[in-house]
């Protein structure tokens, strides 16, 4: 049954191949702004545009000719069909048809990019199922971004330099999602981490947007120690196999799979490296405890807010997580059903986010906190063995999240005047603001996950493989994150669109009017961590009494945070109104997608439905090594479709599978066999109850309370010490900026930075210099007993015995011509006896 | 060792040019300022094009072994000859400092410190090139010695007569230091010379004959090596007289002292003390990891308690030599390959940062971060560029910091020839949290320097003469007023001027150069240090 | 034994030559000793030169008479120009030199 030798080829393609124009085409494009954008009719915006635009084409490429590679491979496969038993807990391998479906390889490109110890390691594209899902992802998105920042920033004094960062971003993203190496990956990374940190405080005038940059930069940092040191890890496991086997290093990330599969590995070293690689994650993906950097960072201008920090940058971490599968799965025994570090993360993340999206006033803030836990939702999947619809809840998140922030960012435009309060400046915009409410609407659907909405699609299917994967408890926390989730955005959609005009969305500018003020939640005042220049709750009181929340947000300057871009607006002091067409175009099209996407992967419609699966989900196969090398980096792409051997069939009977057991001699696995929940209509209506009562119940609370000020339950914080104590405890969240800032920042930055200072001053410079004072004060000692007296008195003495002889020989120097010629004679008659002498002698 | 001896004048003419440049300064009278800078530049200039053509015929496949290799009688009493060559791991340093020195010339053109002379100054700089450059090449003990301390006198006198209001400590202090490590050091050089028979002081012979020495004799003499080097680069806790120095020295011995005097110690290491005495490095390897991990710490946390920016980017350097240093000490190919790539890092990037330090402090006459604030505003270009330098400076991937850094760390999770892997392990846990301090401070620095409105005291129309940008309750600027980047601020605070770009411009690109494609260096640097880590093994075992 | 007789002849002559340079009180006449103790050596170098059959002596004889004929030159001149200020060339009369 040696079938796979001959089997069908790969069609590759021009947009696979070149793929990394894809990264670098805005890469030249923010070289291009930086240098020229000031002087472009557009102030480089354009360049920024094209190149996006640019990049979306060919991504989208890429996209249709993987989907073909795909297909011939599939259509080749069919001839060499082997048998793979189910081995685990349920159907492992891509089973349904009973067939083996063969392993799709990545096209690869590389160039050499540096060398060390005589290795050489690439940079390049490695272009896969979810580099491509990814790759177009971003491009499109950014582009989308960009569209809408070109209204939303117009004006700003800094126009040029916000495209130069956003075109940035967009390529350091790309090269990380096409990394072909650990390095590679970390270069995007970085510079990604760069652009936030531009971004963020790119109204950096104001000390807290600079603050917010910092710490956001500062707060990933700290997980990137993570990143360097399990980089390190895999690289040494890793490395020697890898150029042993597969003629690669120890940076690749198809060795790096290959290996983590190989069994090869010791376990403690992939858990080490799992460890400290999803330290990282956590950093980048602000999963708990290293998330406080998220929501700050909505200082930034919502354009950043939708695309850095809720739909690309942030799913890195989730991204770093699939890419290297293999080494969580075998570091965390994802495969034995461990409960994983990943897994535990997640389900935290997931429901301390949510709970403090409740307490937030800021509209950007709930949303970050959202984004927050859905990250956590994509944790939880990857962590329990959902990989596939952990990556699809990506694809979709994107859309529905971004669309969010985008009317966020249209409403602070164009009715609240720069305002992201909910409480003081929204309110009733339902009818001035059609459009943004329904893509508003749409989105929160999708985000809470109500059929046929994206996110019923991908969240639902994350829960039910927790379910299914057997993480009961998860199961349950996936379910309340839900319902927390459809919670907070019923409330923040009523705040919103609903209820009466209040502030901003009124028609008033001014805040000094109104008298009416609600004491009883001062008391979150009392432990601002930060904000110095912000107002005292006094204060805020006095300006916006008649908000709902008479104190606003611990972080005052969210306030004022996106006002600087607006001298050039006639319009802002005018009433409520919709957005222009700029701002419009990128919500509905994601809102569309917001609706639609949740197709892509239907998983309950049956497998014709199951496209990410199909064409992003790598085939956990066997693949000979000769074949694979067959590839050659950056060389051949005319590939031969590598299959499960029939050597390897027929001596075990089908009992290998990838990723659970250690592949045949002279194959190597590059994914596990994840295994997927067969969708059951008895969760999809528990799920979607859940979601429908958490709505309910949300709405009735909110008209309730915001509504109609039910008396029992306004105040209820004030008068239940438990509540109150609940609701402080969320509202300075969970006391972890204090931890960080209070105690460990103001640790290190001082007393531990001055006791070192201290140290080299007071220590060993003083050491130094008490060593240069006693050398000097030996010195004097010497000088003034030995030197002046022994020495100095032997010079001194000499001296006068010169002196004296010179007094003495004096009369000798007669000045008389005749005297000194004898005295020349003379002397020259001794020498030349002496000279006699010794050489008679 | 197989040596290449095409063009062999190229060598001694680029180390010694500067002193014709010299010879002819000498001549001209002292008052005709711009004649002084015209030659010592075209000097320089004419070096540094020696120095080009030496990169242009350097053979690259072949960079494991000396070029240009000349070997001719010099001292023939003590066994000493005038040996010069160039491998790959002395190329990039070699060239480095001749850009380094015709770069901080161009910037000294309008930028000469307080106490005027240039002939004096440009003649010093000079002489202090041929110093390093001599050092690079030298493939001798004596001759190495030498230009080791060739280099101390001209940057003496530039801090005591160029210097900041505590320079005469400060110089006398770098001076007695630095001497204090060099007597040990030729001690050990004389040691390492009759321990192999006194038959010639060439680094090829010591190579050779050095790994023969009884081991307990070559730990003796590597500590004598180890506090000559150690001063010089300076590694904890030998590295006090740095922050008094560079915080004295005038801009142009800063850049200097940071981009090239530095790596004169861990060259030191990598070229002789490691090659010529294996055991010794093998048995020092733990303590210098340890000294130099404690040193990247050290130098962070110092970083965080200061108040000067020069004092701080002084500090930043002790952080940044312990991660070369730490790559030295796992004595693996990638450590050492990439502590050589991180040294000419580190010299392009805090030779950038000490000339900003330099022009902020020409501007705002202080370096006193509390007092300065608002820069992007008031000098944009001036502001990104420290905010790109302070990016490269804590190791961002894609400029030039990253690759010496990143492999170092990563190079300490296995270090070479059975050193403890779990001392070395911790160490690079304990290096990589390191990382995130740089980030701390650098942008912390960057935040309060340049982010934020400008404080009152520089916000005035005119510039204050008195020197110490005096208060003249001028209004701040309201943020509006500040839309065009180009706007006007006065007669004070003015942005990058021409001169200043023509000197960092090269900085600039050939940080990102580096970054982004650092094969360019590594192909260089890579054999040599293969050569010489498997001639180590030869030695030391597996 | 011929070069014998003219060591001799060349002692002899350096012995007047030393006499006549701290006896005579005259400039001129100390000047004319100084010449005759330089051909003494002179003699003496080409002597010896003839003793060990070089040329080497007598190019320095050559030399050495160059170099008097510098020395008179200048010896000369003086003396003029001490006249010319003191009406006298007696040497014991000037002490300017004196220490």
């Amino acid at each position: 049954m040696m079938l796979a030798a001959d089997a069908a080829q790969l069609s590759s393609g021009w947009f696979l191949e070149n793929a990394w124009l894809i990264a670098l085409i805005p890469a030249i494009g923010f070289g291009l702004i930086i240098a020229f954008g000031k002087k472009m009719p557009m102030k480089g915006s354009e360049i920024g545009l094209l190149s996006m635009a640019a990049s979306t084409v060919l991504a989208s490429g890429a996209a249709v000719q993987w989907i073909q590679r795909t297909d011939s491979a599939d259509k080749g496969g069919e001839e060499a069909v082997g048998l793979i038993q189910a081995f685990g807990r349920s159907v492992p391998t891509v089973s349904e048809g009973g067939e083996v479906e063969p392993f799709i390889e990545p096209v690869v490109s590389t160039w050499v990019w540096w060398q060390n110890s005589g290795l050489e390691f690439g940079i390049g594209s490695s272009v896969d199922g979810l580099a491509i899902l990814l790759l177009w992802l971003v491009a499109f998105i950014s582009l989308l971004v960009q569209v809408f920042s070109l209204d939303y920033v117009r004006g700003d004094r800094r126009y040029t330099h916000f495209f130069a960062a956003l075109t940035l971003f967009s390529a350091g993203m790309l090269v990380m999602v096409m990394a072909e190496n650990m390095v590679q990956l970390i270069l995007g990374w970085e510079i990604m981490g760069l652009c936030s940190f531009m971004l963020i405080g790119h109204w950096w005038e104001e000390y807290p947007n600079a603050r917010a940059a910092l710490k956001a930069f500062f707060t990933v940092r700290v997980g990137d120690v993570g990143l360097l040191v399990g980089t390190a890890i895999i690289f040494f496991g890793a490395n020697q196999w890898a150029v042993d086997n597969l003629d690669s290093n120890g940076f690749n990330i198809a060795a790096i799979q290959a290996w983590a599969l190989s069994g090869e590995g010791s376990h403690i070293l992939l858990l080490m490296g799992a460890i400290a690689l999803f330290i990282a994650c956590i950093g980048k993906s602000g999963q708990f405890p290293l998330h406080t950097w998220l929501p700050d960072a909505m200082a930034g201008p919502t354009p950043v807010s939708s695309l850095l920090h809720s739909s690309t940058m942030v799913v890195a971490g989730v991204f770093l997580v699939a890419r290297i599968y293999p080494v969580f799965w075998q570091g965390f025994n994802i495969d034995n059903g461990g409960l994983s570090f990943i897994a535990v993360i997640g389900g935290i993340t997931i429901v301390i986010a949510a709970l403090l999206a409740f307490v937030q006033d800021d509209i950007k803030k709930v949303l970050a906190y959202s984004t927050v836990s859905q990250l956590g939702y994509m944790m939880l999947g990857l962590g329990t063995g959902a990989w596939l619809p952990a990556v699809f809840h990506i694809f979709t998140h994107a859309f529905f999240k971004c669309c969010l922030f985008l009317c966020a960012g249209s409403i602070s435009h164009s009715a609240s005047h720069h305002s992201f309060d909910m409480k003081k400046d929204m309110g009733g915009l339902r009818k001035k603001m059609p459009f943004t409410f329904a893509a508003w609407i749409v989105s929160t659907l999708a985000l809470a996950g109500i059929f046929p909405f994206a996110g019923f699609w991908s969240k639902d299917e994350i829960i039910d493989n927790v379910g299914n994967n057997g993480y009961d408890f998860l199961l349950i926390v996936g379910f309340g994150g839900a319902a927390l989730t459809a919670m907070y955005m019923t409330r923040a959609t009523y705040l919103t669109f609903f209820g009466e005009p209040r502030g901003a969305a009124a028609g008033l500018h001014d805040h000094d009017d109104f008298d009416d003020t609600h004491a009883e939640e001062h008391e979150m005042e009392l432990l601002t961590v930060g904000a110095p220049e912000g107002p005292t709750a006094e204060e805020a009181a006095a300006d916006a009494p008649r908000s709902l929340s008479a104190a606003t947000n611990t972080d005052h300057h969210d306030d004022h945070h996106d006002d600087h871009h607006d001298d050039h607006h006639d319009d802002h002091h005018a009433e409520p109104h919709e957005s222009g067409p700029l701002l419009l175009i990128p919500i509905l099209v994601l809102a569309f997608l917001a609706t639609i996407s949740g197709f892509a992967n239907a998983t309950p419609l049956g497998e014709e439905w199951e496209s990410i699966k199909k064409y992003v989900e790598p085939r956990p196969v066997e693949v000979p090594i000769e074949d694979y090398l067959a590839q050659g980096a950056g060389e051949s792409l005319q590939l031969v479709m590598p299959t499960a051997t029939g050597d390897a069939l027929t001596a075990d009977d089908g009992a290998k599978v990838c990723g659970f057991e250690t592949p045949a001699a002279g194959t190597v696995c590059f994914f596990p066999a994840v295994t997927h929940a067969v969708p059951k209509l008895s969760k999809i209506l528990a799920a979607t109850a859940t979601v429908v009562i958490a709505f309910a119940v949300a709405i009735a609370f909110n008209v309730a309370y915001y509504g109609r000020r039910n008396k029992h339950l306004v105040g209820l914080t004030e008068r239940s010490r438990t509540l109150r104590g609940g609701y402080l405890f969320l509202k300075n969240k969970y006391y972890l900026d204090a931890l960080y800032e209070n105690v460990i920042v103001r640790w290190v930055a001082h007393p531990i930075a001055k006791a070192a200072y201290w140290m080299n001053q007071k220590i060993i410079d003083a050491t130094v210099d008490g060593v240069g004072k006693s050398t000097r004060r030996t010195g004097q000692w010497v000088y003034d007993n030995i030197d002046q007296k022994v020495v100095d008195g032997a010079v001194n003495g000499s001296g006068f015995v010169a002196s004296e002889t010179g007094h003495g020989l004096q009369p000798v120097q007669s000045g008389k011509v005749s005297q000194y010629g004898a005295l020349l004679f003379g002397a020259a008659a001794v020498g030349a006896i002496v000279l006699v002498i010794v050489n008679v002698s | 060792m197989e040596t290449l001896t095409d063009q062999n004048w190229l060598l001694s003419v680029g180390v010694f040019l500067p002193l014709v440049g010299v010879l002819v300064m000498m001549f001209i009278p002292r008052d005709d300022e711009s004649t002084h800078k015209t030659i010592g530049i075209v000097t320089a200039g004419a070096t540094l094009v020696i120095g080009l053509i030496t990169l242009l015929n350097f053979d690259y496949d072949q960079s494991e072994k000396l070029q240009f290799f000349v070997d001719a009688e010099w001292i023939p009493v003590i066994n000493s000859n005038y040996t010069v060559g160039l491998d790959g791991i002395s190329l990039p340093l070699y060239v480095l400092s001749m850009a380094v020195t015709f770069l901080v010339m161009i910037y000294t053109w309008d930028n000469m410190p307080d106490a005027g002379n240039p002939k004096a100054f440009y003649m010093l700089m000079l002489v202090l090139q041929t110093g390093m450059a001599g050092t690079f090449v030298a493939q001798d003990l004596i001759l190495f010695f030498v230009f080791f301390e060739v280099v101390l006198l001209p940057m003496y006198f530039m801090i005591g007569v160029w210097g900041g209001e505590n320079r005469k400590y400060a110089s006398l202090k770098f001076f007695l230091y630095t001497m204090f490590g060099s007597a040990f050091m030729l001690v050990a050089f004389l040691a390492l010379f009759f321990q192999t028979d006194a038959v010639s002081f060439g680094f090829a012979h010591l190579v050779d004959a050095g790994a023969s020495v009884d081991r307990d004799v070559q730990i003796w003499i590597f500590a004598g090596m180890f506090l000559g080097f150690a001063v010089k680069v300076p590694m904890f806790p030998f590295h006090t007289w740095l922050p008094d120095a560079h915080t004295q020295a005038p801009t142009q011995g800063s850049v200097i002292l940071a981009a090239i005097l530095l790596k004169l110690g861990t060259y030191g290491f990598v070229r002789i003390a490691i090659p010529m005495l294996p055991e010794g490095a093998k048995a020092w390897a733990p303590v210098i990891g340890i000294l130099a991990v404690i040193g990247i710490i050290y130098g962070a946390l110092g970083c965080l308690a200061q108040t000067d920016m020069k004092r701080l980017i002084a500090f930043s350097s002790v952080a940044h030599m312990g991660f070369v240093m730490l790559g030295i000490a796992t004595l693996t190919e990638f450590g050492i390959n990439a502590a050589i790539f991180g040294m000419v890092a580190h010299g392009l990037i805090t030779g950038m940062l000490f000339f900003l330090a330099g022009s902020v402090k020409h501007r705002y006459h202080t370096l006193e971060i509390k007092r300065l604030s608002g820069m992007l505003v008031q000098a944009p270009r001036l502001g990104w560029i420290l905010g790109f330098s302070a990016m490269a400076s804590l190791g961002l991937p894609g400029l030039a910091g990253f690759w010496g850094e990143f492999p170092v760390i990563l190079s300490a999770y296995n270090p070479n020839f059975g050193l403890s892997e779990e001392l070395f392990r911790t160490l690079m846990v304990i290096a990589a949290v390191g990382t995130v301090l740089a980030a701390a401070y650098l942008l912390w620095l960057y935040q309060r320097t340049a982010f934020g409105e400008p404080s009152d005291e520089f916000t005035s129309g005119h510039g204050s003469s008195d020197g110490d940008g005096a208060h003249h309750g001028a209004t701040p600027q309201p943020v509006g007023a500040a839309v065009n980047d180009d706007a006007d601020h006065g007669d004070e605070i003015y942005d990058v001027t021409p001169i200043e770009w023509v000197a960092w411009t090269p900085f600039l690109v050939f940080i990102v150069v580096f970054g982004v494609y650092p094969q360019l260096m590594f192909q260089v640097i890579d054999p040599a240090v293969t050569d010489m880590v498997a001639r180590l093994g030869e030695t030391l075992g597996p | 034994m011929l070069a014998v007789n003219f060591l001799l002849l060349g002692a002899v002559l350096f012995c007047i030559g030393v006499y006549g340079v701290i006896a005579r009180r005259n400039a001129v006449l100390v000047l004319m000793s100084i010449e005759l103790i330089l051909n003494a050596v002179n003699l003496n170098l080409i002597a010896f030169a003839l003793i060990k059959g070089t040329v080497d002596g007598q190019v320095f004889a050559l030399y050495v008479v160059a170099i008097a004929a510098a020395e008179v030159g200048v010896g000369l001149a003086m003396v003029l120009m001490i006249y010319r200020n003191r009406r006298s060339i007696a040497l014991d009369e000037l002490s300017e030199m004196k220490g």
